[in-house]
């Protein structure tokens, strides 16, 4: 006598991760199959394997991990999801590379609603396809209430960077000009607007994005030019062109009135006593340029959506002490330090 | 930002660092003491010194809540927090402040207490009425511009009948430090600190007005200008301390007209005096024990006061011995004279408590002043 199985399909709208979606049994697979699946869907997760195959071309292959532990999960401008894939993507991107894969490995907290887990890897298969960078292997773990936070996710990124081509953090010299994508710290106080204890209204939303198509842009156009890019997440601008000094042996001398800063990033920052150049961004790209490709960079990035308002703010100058000087809109110098303990944990 | 960007001008700092520079007298040399932190902040952050002329000297004050706070009350706030049944609220600012043994609220919430950070009283009160099981301790700190707020979450806590519910009140008078340097040995005998004029505080103003400050004018023969906390502010302040000085005039002038009245906010001063009194002494870091200087909470709301509640202890401590941060808060040394400025002693370590908030002489000078400095620092 044969039975049909009754499978009891998932309570998305009032149901929550429990202990045996991650046990290895039937319930995780129905989540992967269901939810996972669905939301990343492409070739690779299809043949439900355990592992992704694909071939290789020649070239130098970027490779890139990343952990995302983001608090609130959703904010104004994106999630934890499209934040993965933004934030892997960029990494890869950073390198000169064009990103080509991603893993996602998920660790949720028993009692997550269903309804969140896939409102999240709905906005990161869309972030995916957008971008053209399929999330083609994964992994779930649940772990116990009150031993996480909600959701963690930690990726994985593999790019083909150009033969040749060598960005590094060692490379900026004396005479080079510093060139941002745009307008700094939104993805920071977005995302701190929306801080329990300290919510405030704000008409910024974080500027989350993929960066790899700027890249490719800015590459074609400037070449051997392009010293070393880097997007400035966790520490802003500041801790990126503390590190390139430090790593170059050089120093920075900035133009504050250069710098672009939103009037509602610069409002906010006033408020909470923060300085925009140490607010994160997760869509923004700061670049070291030769003198002579500089111009050519500058039109390149301001020809693409995502470098519109891309600005030169300053320029590598030889300086044993590696400091990091602006001359203030005001008139005076200062230093543009690294931030000081945990200001704000959590943002990525 | 609408009345932010007006006294950020570029234009206008120029003009004003003309005038400045037409005003003084090349001959003459002019030191003057900003109290306040936020002036000390606003001094390093748009590089003011790089718009004075040689002869104009800014002096740091005492005037950073965070920074003269003595170590035995660091501690004693350690030692509340670990007990099992009590949660410390305190502002962000405290929590790297180091007190003996290498101790801070940071390594001691690390260690398991719970310590949390909060940007108003009003969270901490939110804190105690959505957790009555917890004894809610807000660590409350600062002069007479914080005062009002904490004694707003009294009558808030009042109110609403919370019985846990304390303070920890470490709340300090201007008026008093700023007699304290005055009559120290370092400005009246010693010659070490030389002070022609006080830049007055500016939010602290707001709260207790211009009128407290007549009497360091006339008593001390010092003009005091009540400046804001913007760049223009500074500028304009020293500009009319100057002409004072060049003038002979030892007054009290209002630079800071926007907002500060010559006797101050009645309403918050009102508040403060229902809740609290003078305490007949209490400890600076820098300038020791002065009389009639810290506020306590009266006895009728001695419910709310977490010394009497958890029988808190006077804790005697002494800074590390390399410290200089009691000579910097009296203006006697600058932070580059510190040896653990810029070695051992960071904003990422902190040693001493100047190092810590941004509103502190030697933070502000390590994170944006120290490019100005001889050579000395190893990178």
């Amino acid at each position: 006598m044969s039975v049909k199985t009754y499978r009891r399909k998932l309570d998305i709208a009032n149901g929550h991760i429990d202990l045996s979606h991650g046990a290895g049994g039937r319930a995780m697979a129905q989540l992967i199959a269901d939810l996972f699946h669905t939301a990343l869907d492409n070739a690779w997760l299809r043949q439900g394997n355990d592992q992704a195959a694909f071939d290789v071309a020649g070239g130098r292959m970027v490779m890139t991990t990343d952990g995302y532990v983001i608090s609130p999960l959703f904010f104004p401008g994106g999630d934890i999801g499209s934040l993965a894939v933004h934030g892997t993507i960029n990494d890869v991107a950073m390198g000169g590379a064009k990103p080509l894969y991603l893993s996602a490995s998920f660790i949720i907290e028993e009692g997550f609603p269903l309804a969140d887990l896939k409102r999240i890897a709905e906005s990161m298969g869309a972030a995916s396809r957008a971008a053209g960078v399929p999330v083609i292997t994964g992994d779930t773990k649940v772990v116990e209430r009150g031993k996480g936070d909600g959701v963690f996710i930690s990726t994985t990124g593999i790019g083909v960077a150009p033969g040749g081509l060598d960005l590094s953090a060692e490379k900026a010299r004396p005479g080079d000009r510093v060139i941002v994508s745009g307008s700094i710290g939104d993805h920071g106080v977005a995302v701190m607007s929306r801080r329990q204890n300290l919510s405030f209204d704000t008409e910024i939303v974080s500027d989350s994005a993929p960066l790899h198509e700027l890249v490719a842009a800015m590459l074609e156009a400037g070449g051997a030019g392009l010293r070393v890019m880097r997007d400035p997440t966790r520490g802003g601008l500041a801790a990126t062109l503390n590190e390139l000094a430090q790593r170059s042996g050089v120093g920075f001398r900035l133009e504050e009135a250069m710098v672009p800063v939103k009037p509602g990033v610069a409002a906010a920052c006033e408020l909470l006593g923060l300085d925009p150049l140490n607010v994160a961004n997760e869509g923004k790209l700061v670049a070291v340029v030769a003198p002579d490709a500089a111009d050519t960079v500058l039109a390149a990035m301001r020809a693409h959506p995502l470098g519109r308002a891309a600005a030169i703010i300053g320029e590598v100058v030889a300086d044993a002490r590696r400091f990091v000087l602006m001359r203030t809109e005001f008139g005076g110098g200062r230093i543009v330090d690294w931030l000081s303990g945990e200001q704000l944990p959590r943002i990525c | 930002m609408k009345y932010i960007d007006e006294y950020r001008d570029a234009k206008l700092a120029r003009s004003m660092a003309a005038a400045i520079a037409r005003a003084v007298d090349p001959a003459a040399s002019y030191y003057f003491m900003e109290f306040c932190g936020g002036h000390t902040h606003a001094i390093s952050r748009y590089g003011i010194e790089d718009l004075l002329p040689g002869n104009v000297h800014l002096v740091h004050g005492p005037g950073c809540p965070v920074c003269v706070l003595p170590v035995g009350r660091i501690d004693a706030a350690i030692r509340l927090a670990a007990r099992p049944e009590v949660t410390l609220c305190t502002y962000g600012d405290l929590m790297r402040v180091p007190g003996s043994k290498g101790t801070s609220l940071v390594s001691a919430r690390a260690a398991g207490a719970d310590i949390r950070m909060v940007y108003s009283t009003h969270d901490a009160v939110r804190i105690a009425e959505a957790e009555p099981s917890r004894q809610v301790v807000f660590f409350a700190i600062g002069f007479e511009t914080t005062t009002p707020p904490t004694a707003l979450a009294i009558r808030l806590a009042a109110q609403k009948g919370l019985d846990n519910f304390t303070i920890f009140c470490n709340h300090v008078l201007t008026p008093a430090a700023i007699q304290n340097i005055l009559e120290s040995p370092d400005v009246r005998e010693l010659g070490r600190v030389r002070i022609d004029g006080f830049i007055g505080p500016a939010h602290v103003s707001t709260v207790i007005g211009t009128d407290p400050y007549a009497f360091f004018a006339e008593e001390f023969a010092k003009p005091v200008v009540v400046a804001g906390f913007e760049p223009l502010d500074v500028l304009l302040g020293v500009l009319m301390l100057i002409r004072q000085v060049n003038d002979g005039r030892a007054e009290v002038e209002n630079e800071y007209g926007r907002a500060v009245r010559p006797d101050g906010n009645e309403r918050a001063k009102a508040e403060v005096a229902e809740f609290f009194e003078l305490r007949k002494s209490f400890e600076w870091r820098g300038l020791g024990f002065v009389p009639y200087s810290g506020l306590r909470l009266k006895e009728k709301y001695a419910a709310f006061d977490a010394e009497r509640r958890f029988g808190m202890e006077e804790i005697s401590a002494s800074d590390n011995p390399a410290c200089e941060c009691g000579a910097i808060l009296r203006g006697v040394k600058k932070p580059a004279d510190c040896k653990l400025f810029g070695t051992v002693c960071t904003p990422d370590t902190p040693m001493g408590s100047c190092m810590v908030s941004a509103e502190g002489a030697c933070a502000a000078h390590w994170t944006y002043g120290r490019f100005r400095d001889e050579v000395r620092e190893a990178s």
